[in-house]
């Protein structure tokens, strides 16, 4: 596109017409602050915080949709647009609940730091009529509370754009305006997939997920629990960003020795039960090729996404791999194989995951994930809340070893169980596997590398023994809307499909560290976080998951085959059919 | 937002349904569908409960909740059924000065509904209004096409009563 000549305060900039005032300004290293934009998905307007003046312009314009235009001369920080931003500001927070030395957010909130970047001493002078919201702390993985919202909308655009799921948004008009569901519904009773995107890009603290820290440092210090963790992928690739690492920067290490100094008596990894999913999985696939089963398979190892098709596309659970997720399968195993080789009772095991997802504390509870008489998980924590356990037990995280190993037997993992939290990254392991054992040669190269990238739907075919395998990856579950609508038209014929929740996969899950609108808007976090994961997968020895020797031992000596009986009962499960809205019964008054 | 304490029961019939479709059907593939839909909707039932924006969610395949959102965005649409006494008192300023809202809380309390509701039986529903003109005769209230003026809190009931 073209160049136009713009003047940001009275300097002089060539900028790509069509831009807006802000992503100019940007180029320019002026970054005008925002509270309501996401770009893409909430380009409205509405928060008036990216105010600037321009020359001729008949008030302040909002910079985040204004388009530049040639000769135009742009102001960004006059007394007029601070005085204005100031005001903005002050009008918010007379609404708002402003105990911040209780808020979740505090430290991390936008507002917050907006209000301090612009000097707010007087947080009250436009104080007036307050409204009271309940709390909604239905659902299992989050809590709403609306005494802290600013109706930016961010958690609205999100459910409905990236997700297709749209359970929330603006109610009533005027002061009334809330964000919440149809007819006021809770939140427990709507179609939610527990995804929690919604938290991952709400600026304050309205929107947060439960947390389970207390529980599990009470359980860390009770001496008559064993209390193992498992960590997922993902969250190695996240959690740096918490002790203020740039994004992207892998720190397995350190991770296992701060989850080691907390007290946990055995630091597992999630990627080993990854491989362990392969195995089950590249089984079903291939059994289903050749038996004649329900084509396309589809992967299970998302709970947003299984949730998803539970409520939208029930008629679609014959195609859901039956394997559980890899967290469940972890639990499963460690409550049976572990503790029998541990000599502890699957009753004294604590068994807390540490996931880059709040639908995790929702898979926790489904029916059928309980295959030893108690919970597969007692407990599923996000990325997050770790930090905040590192953190409350003064660990010094950027100091910690950079080298550090997970403990035996259930630490070892393989590439492909890496990879599982980038988008494409189970496919690919499954590939890995599911080829190998179908053709009985080995693979030349192990990377299937079509099908790697953060786009939304990715396609690929690969002639595998002679049959050409259709696969398709998507990831935010409006694409596997559109997927599975292109499915059940006939206009597509997948044989393998790879779903997950989150845009980007789970490195990109609602359960990791936030970052500020400042810069998901500017930097492709799913990317980076993916990329950490790649690196690890071309690092480890072993890059197959049916080459992982404790997966073969693990098979050797208890499940025997992949698909086996006893491997049915510990690691696979049922899904059932879930209404749109719970009983809808009370309808609230309008005002 | 209090839940109303009195739900009208939804009652269906086909030939509404049918019209109902009809209406989803002709909009279904335009842009901008929602709002007319709706009023459509609305000049069939009367009102839309949960059980019309759910068939024009399904039916325009937009959630439930953007639906709600409209819904209670304008004033126009209404959450409950009007009664056969539609009970309308004037907020305005001549009679919100001369003790409307005593007027109106009189009515909630009597008849149990708050305003915007209908009571269970359909016999009456409360609304609000601005200024309908009448205000040497403040405060005022209007059931149906019989004006009260100068009412007093309590003479609300034996009003109500004239109309049971």
């Amino acid at each position: 596109m073209a160049d136009v000549t713009i003047k940001i305060n009275n300097v002089e900039y060539q900028v790509p017409e069509g831009s807006t005032i802000l992503e100019a300004a940007r180029m320019a290293n002026i970054h005008i602050p925002t509270l309501c934009f996401l770009k893409d998905i909430n380009e409205i307007g509405a928060c008036r915080m990216c105010v600037v003046e321009v020359k001729g312009a008949k008030g302040l314009v909002t910079s985040c949709v204004y388009p530049v235009a040639d000769g135009m001369e742009v102001f960004t920080h006059t007394k007029r647009v601070i005085d204005s931003r100031v005001k903005n500001l002050q009008l918010l927070l007379s609404t708002h609940n402003r105990e911040c030395l209780s808020c979740v957010r505090s430290g991390s909130c936008e507002l917050q730091s907006l209000c301090r970047l612009y000097d707010i001493r007087e947080d009250s002078i436009y104080d007036g009529e307050k409204p009271k919201y309940e709390l909604d702390g239905s659902a299992v993985h989050l809590v709403r509370d609306n005494n802290k919202c600013i109706l930016c909308r961010r958690c609205v655009a999100v459910c409905e754009k990236n997700q297709g799921v749209g359970v929330i948004g603006p109610n009533e008009r005027g002061f009334a305006t809330n964000i919440g569901s149809a007819f006021n519904m809770k939140l427990a009773d709507t179609s939610c997939v527990c995804c929690g995107q919604c938290i991952a890009v709400c600026p304050t603290g309205a929107l947060a997920e439960k947390d389970n820290t207390i529980e599990v440092f009470t359980a860390i210090e009770d001496p008559t629990k064993h209390v193992i963790v498992q960590v997922a992928p993902s969250v190695r690739a996240g959690l740096g960003e918490e002790f203020g690492m740039p994004i992207g920067v892998g720190v397995e290490g350190q991770m296992i020795n701060a989850l080691r100094a907390l007290g946990f008596d055995k630091v597992f990894d999630t990627n080993f039960s990854a491989d362990l999913t392969i195995m089950e999985e590249a089984n079903e696939f291939i059994q289903r090729v050749q038996n004649g089963g329900k084509l396309p398979l589809i992967t299970s190892c998302s709970p947003g996404w299984i949730k998803y098709c539970e409520h939208y596309h029930p008629d679609m659970i014959p195609h859901l791999s039956s394997c559980k997720s890899p967290q469940q399968m972890f639990g499963a195993i460690a409550k049976s194989y572990y503790a029998e080789k541990a000599g502890i009772d699957p009753k004294d095991i604590v068994m807390v995951s540490i996931m880059p997802c709040t639908a995790k504390k929702f898979e926790i509870g489904r029916d059928d994930q309980a295959a030893n008489g108690v919970p597969d998980v007692d407990y599923a924590l996000t990325t997050r809340e770790l930090a905040r356990m590192i953190k409350r037990a003064n660990i010094d995280f950027l100091k910690l070893p950079k080298e550090g190993v997970f403990d035996d037997p259930l630490g070892k993992s393989t590439g492909a169980g890496v990879i599982f939290g980038a988008t494409g990254g189970v496919m690919e392991a499954a590939l890995r596997t599911a080829v190998e054992k179908l053709t009985g040669k080995e693979l030349e190269n192990v990377e299937f590398t079509e099908i790697r990238g953060t786009d939304g739907i990715k396609e690929a075919t690969y002639n595998v023994a002679g049959m050409d395998v259709n696969i398709c990856v998507c990831s935010g579950t409006a694409n596997a809307n559109k997927v599975l609508n292109m499915v059940k038209s006939g206009e597509k014929n997948y044989h393998f499909i790879e779903v997950m929740c989150c845009p980007g996969g789970c490195v990109n899950g609602g359960g990791q560290p936030k970052q500020p609108a400042e810069v998901r808007n500017f930097v492709d976090i799913k990317a980076l976080r993916a990329k950490a994961l790649y690196d690890l997968d071309k690092e480890r020895p072993i890059r197959k998951s049916h080459e992982n020797p404790d997966i073969i031992a693990l098979y050797d000596d208890f499940l025997g085959e992949p698909g086996s009986h006893k491997a049915h009962a510990l690691l696979h499960t049922s899904y059932i059919t879930r209404p749109m809205y719970n009983d809808p019964k009370s309808h609230p008054v309008k005002k | 937002m209090k839940a109303a304490q009195n739900i009208v029961p939804f009652s269906n019939d086909p030939a509404k349904e049918e019209r109902l479709q009809g209406i989803i059907d002709k909009y279904k593939e335009e842009k901008g569908a929602l709002i007319p839909v709706l009023q459509q909707a609305q000049d069939i039932y009367g009102y839309l409960p949960i059980e019309v924006q759910m068939a024009v969610a399904k039916g325009l395949d937009v959630p439930l909740e953007k639906i709600y959102g409209v819904v209670t965005f304008y004033s126009f649409f209404n959450l409950y059924p009007k009664g056969n006494y539609q009970i309308s008192v004037c907020l305005g300023t001549a009679c919100y000065v001369k003790g409307s809202r005593k007027v109106l809380d009189c009515l909630q309390e009597t008849l149990n509904i708050e305003p915007g509701q209908c009571t269970t039986d359909r016999s009456f529903s409360l609304d609000t209004c601005r200024c309908i003109g009448a205000c040497g005769l403040a405060p005022v209230m209007l059931i149906n096409d019989d004006v009260y003026g100068r009412v007093l809190p309590a003479e609300v009931p034996e009003i109500i009563a004239k109309y049971q």
